[in-house]
């Protein structure tokens, strides 16, 4: 395989992975309204999470349970949901950007702890070492990339099918409702801060499989891989994408990071010595410009949601 | 622990001044402005490249280690952190202000945050720099507390602020008009108030005290370009629990915070510190979502 052709392997494993996060900010934001200001807190418990529990004991640190990874992934899934429930219950019956700046408190706290609570996370170092799933069947490194991708990829049209069936069931409907016109849902009887939290807590949950898969592939976590930057970046894609459409939402993830990648090996190449952290810092600008002005100019980024109508109309009743 | 009160006192006077702003745009213009922290960074450093500018007008004044360029500095860096204000309003805020989202503010405002810190960071570099190299010997001020002169200046000028801008809301007509358009918008447009001219003073007031802030956390503590992205939880926290909105009550808010931070050295390990104002906005939350003291009509659900 050429170089190109490993490194696009690589390429599509991360971004078809940042995809499933993406999707999970959909159903949040592009389907019911919620604004989850807290993306990489949300991933960070999922990788932590995971981490600890397929970990190999290790005398300093707490757990290290050996887990096999899907029941790992699958902790810290749980994990996740629990964090949203505890943010959720507390600001999703209140004033609407309530949840935003709660969901951006906790991925501060969770940084923290990341950095501060050395004997379950490692500190600053991180968890290295951890087992990397069924590596042992492969020869190459690229052998085993090009199988996780595979792997990564069902689960993402997995996550993609489950997610295009949920929104168009009655359930589905509902959250659009809720984002429409909260009063005409509560008026049919809606339950509209439960529809909420099960929207809001689903789409962590699915944040959350996606720190898992990442810790399965890369075999350590630390804290680095878990700064602000990617709240935004996720972001990114989902607005390019086009928010409230599933397909949208994995096009932006890989054209977004496609961008990033490219903008950061232009930099990286083109600047002069001693200003890479001002290249960076344009680099990152590049980001905030490109969620502001789609935000103005382009609201429906490339896909975009489909016009809903009633199904009456589409039967050509009266 | 007298240390600490004092400490927690003097932070809390910053996150006070950066609060109001806050409280003001989220009870005015109804939005929760991620970016509101930003423009404290943004004045800090504006008065730092008017004080490298300004440097020979004068050494320090008196027990302070500042002196007249760096007061002339505030003044150019109220200015320019207001017409910052105004830009953002103008580009990005006033264009979304009519979609049927309103969070589509908020998201907006997260984004125009980042933008400003790059900005910050591009153009001043990431390293931490201070208005002045003179250091300052702590005098004691009670038995067991010490307190730099421009410490006790931070906290005197926090509390003239606090106090005039109180007056201003409550006695002038420009005043009147801010608190009328907080509590209800409709009444105030047919009581032919100019909306416009309403929203443009309070991104002035919010945004040259935030400039104020940012002075005062730069006098204080230091200048990084992450003071806004670190301020941003405190601010949210001491607005909320005050009440969206009002005022004193984000006085009292931003005392809360910053006291607690100072305290909570004692019982959490110094890594968390920046966790505390998270805890007291989920405690407020889940306690009581209208904050200690009652908000304006549009705060509450």
């Amino acid at each position: 395989m050429s170089g190109f052709g490993i490194y696009l392997v690589f390429f599509l494993i991360i971004a078809l992975n940042y995809g499933i996060m993406v999707l999970g900010l959909n159903l949040q934001w592009g389907y019911t309204g919620l604004f989850n200001a807290g993306v990489v807190g949300f991933y960070a418990i999922g990788a932590y999470g995971t981490a600890i529990l397929a970990g190999p004991d290790r005398a300093a640190l707490i757990g290290g349970f050996g887990l096999p990874f899907p029941l790992a992934i699958l902790g810290g899934m749980i994990l996740c949901a629990l964090a949203a429930i505890v943010v959720g219950l507390a600001t999703l019956k209140l004033r609407e950007e309530y949840l935003a700046i709660a969901t951006f408190g906790i991925a501060i706290t969770i940084q923290l702890v990341a950095l501060n609570f050395e004997s379950l996370t490692g500190g600053a170092n991180g968890l290295v070492g951890l087992p990397r799933p069924f590596i042992d069947a492969f020869e190459s490194t690229t052998s085993y990339n090009l199988f996780f991708l595979a792997v990564v990829a069902c689960v993402t049209a997995l996550v993609y099918v489950a997610l295009e069936a949920a929104v168009r069931s009655p359930w589905g409907r509902l959250l659009n409702a809720v984002r429409e016109d909260e009063v005409a849902a509560r008026s049919l009887g809606k339950n509209i801060a439960l529809i909420r939290l099960q929207a809001f807590v689903l789409g962590c949950t699915l944040i959350g499989l996606s720190g898992g898969i990442y810790v399965a592939f890369i075999g350590f976590v630390s804290p680095l891989d878990f700064l602000p930057i990617l709240t935004f970046q996720i972001w990114a894609m989902l607005i390019v994408g086009g928010s409230g459409n599933n397909a949208g939402a994995l096009l932006g993830a890989i054209v977004v990071w496609a961008l990033w990648t490219m903008s950061g090996l232009a930099i990286s190449r083109f600047s002069p010595v001693g200003f890479q952290n001002q290249a960076g810092a344009i680099q990152t600008m590049l980001i905030g410009l490109l969620i502001v002005s789609m935000l103005i100019f382009r609201p429906r980024g490339l896909i975009g949601e489909r016009a809903t109508v009633s199904s009456h109309k589409e039967r050509g009743a009266p | 622990m007298l240390q600490a009160l004092a400490d927690g006192i003097l932070s809390g006077a910053i996150i006070a001044l950066g609060a109001i702003g806050l409280t003001l745009t989220m009870g005015i213009l109804r939005f929760a402005n991620f970016a509101h922290a930003e423009l404290i960074t943004w004045g800090a450093y504006m008065a730092l490249a008017a004080v490298s500018l300004l440097g020979p007008l004068g050494g320090p004044i008196g027990p302070f280690s500042f002196g007249l360029p760096l007061i002339l500095g505030t003044i150019a860096a109220m200015g320019l952190t207001s017409l910052l204000a105004l830009t953002i309003d103008g580009l990005v805020f006033r264009q979304l202000r009519g979609t049927s989202n309103h969070l589509t503010l908020v998201f907006a405002s997260f984004g125009v945050s980042l933008l400003v810190r790059m900005l910050i960071l591009l153009i001043f570099g990431g390293a931490a720099t201070y208005y002045s190299n003179t250091l300052q010997i702590a005098i004691p001020v009670a038995p067991g507390l010490r307190l730099m002169p421009d410490q006790l200046f931070a906290l005197g000028l926090a509390a003239v602020l606090v106090v005039a801008l109180y007056i201003f809301l409550q006695r002038t007509r420009l005043g009147l008009s801010m608190r009328a358009l907080a509590e209800n918008p409709d009444l105030t447009r047919v009581n032919g108030v100019s909306t416009a001219r309403v929203i443009r003073w309070t991104w002035i007031i919010g945004a040259s005290l935030a400039a104020i802030a940012g002075v005062l956390y730069g006098l204080t503590v230091q200048l990084r370009p992450e003071v806004g992205f670190h301020l941003i939880l405190p601010l949210f926290a001491a607005a909320i629990l005050g009440g969206v909105g009002n005022i004193p009550g984000a006085v009292i808010g931003g005392m809360i915070v910053g006291l607690a931070e100072a305290f909570a050295v004692f019982i959490l390990p110094p890594g968390y510190k920046m966790a505390v104002p998270f805890l007291i906005l989920l405690a407020v939350l889940y306690v009581r979502p209208t904050g200690l003291f009652a908000g304006t009509a549009g705060a509450a659900k």
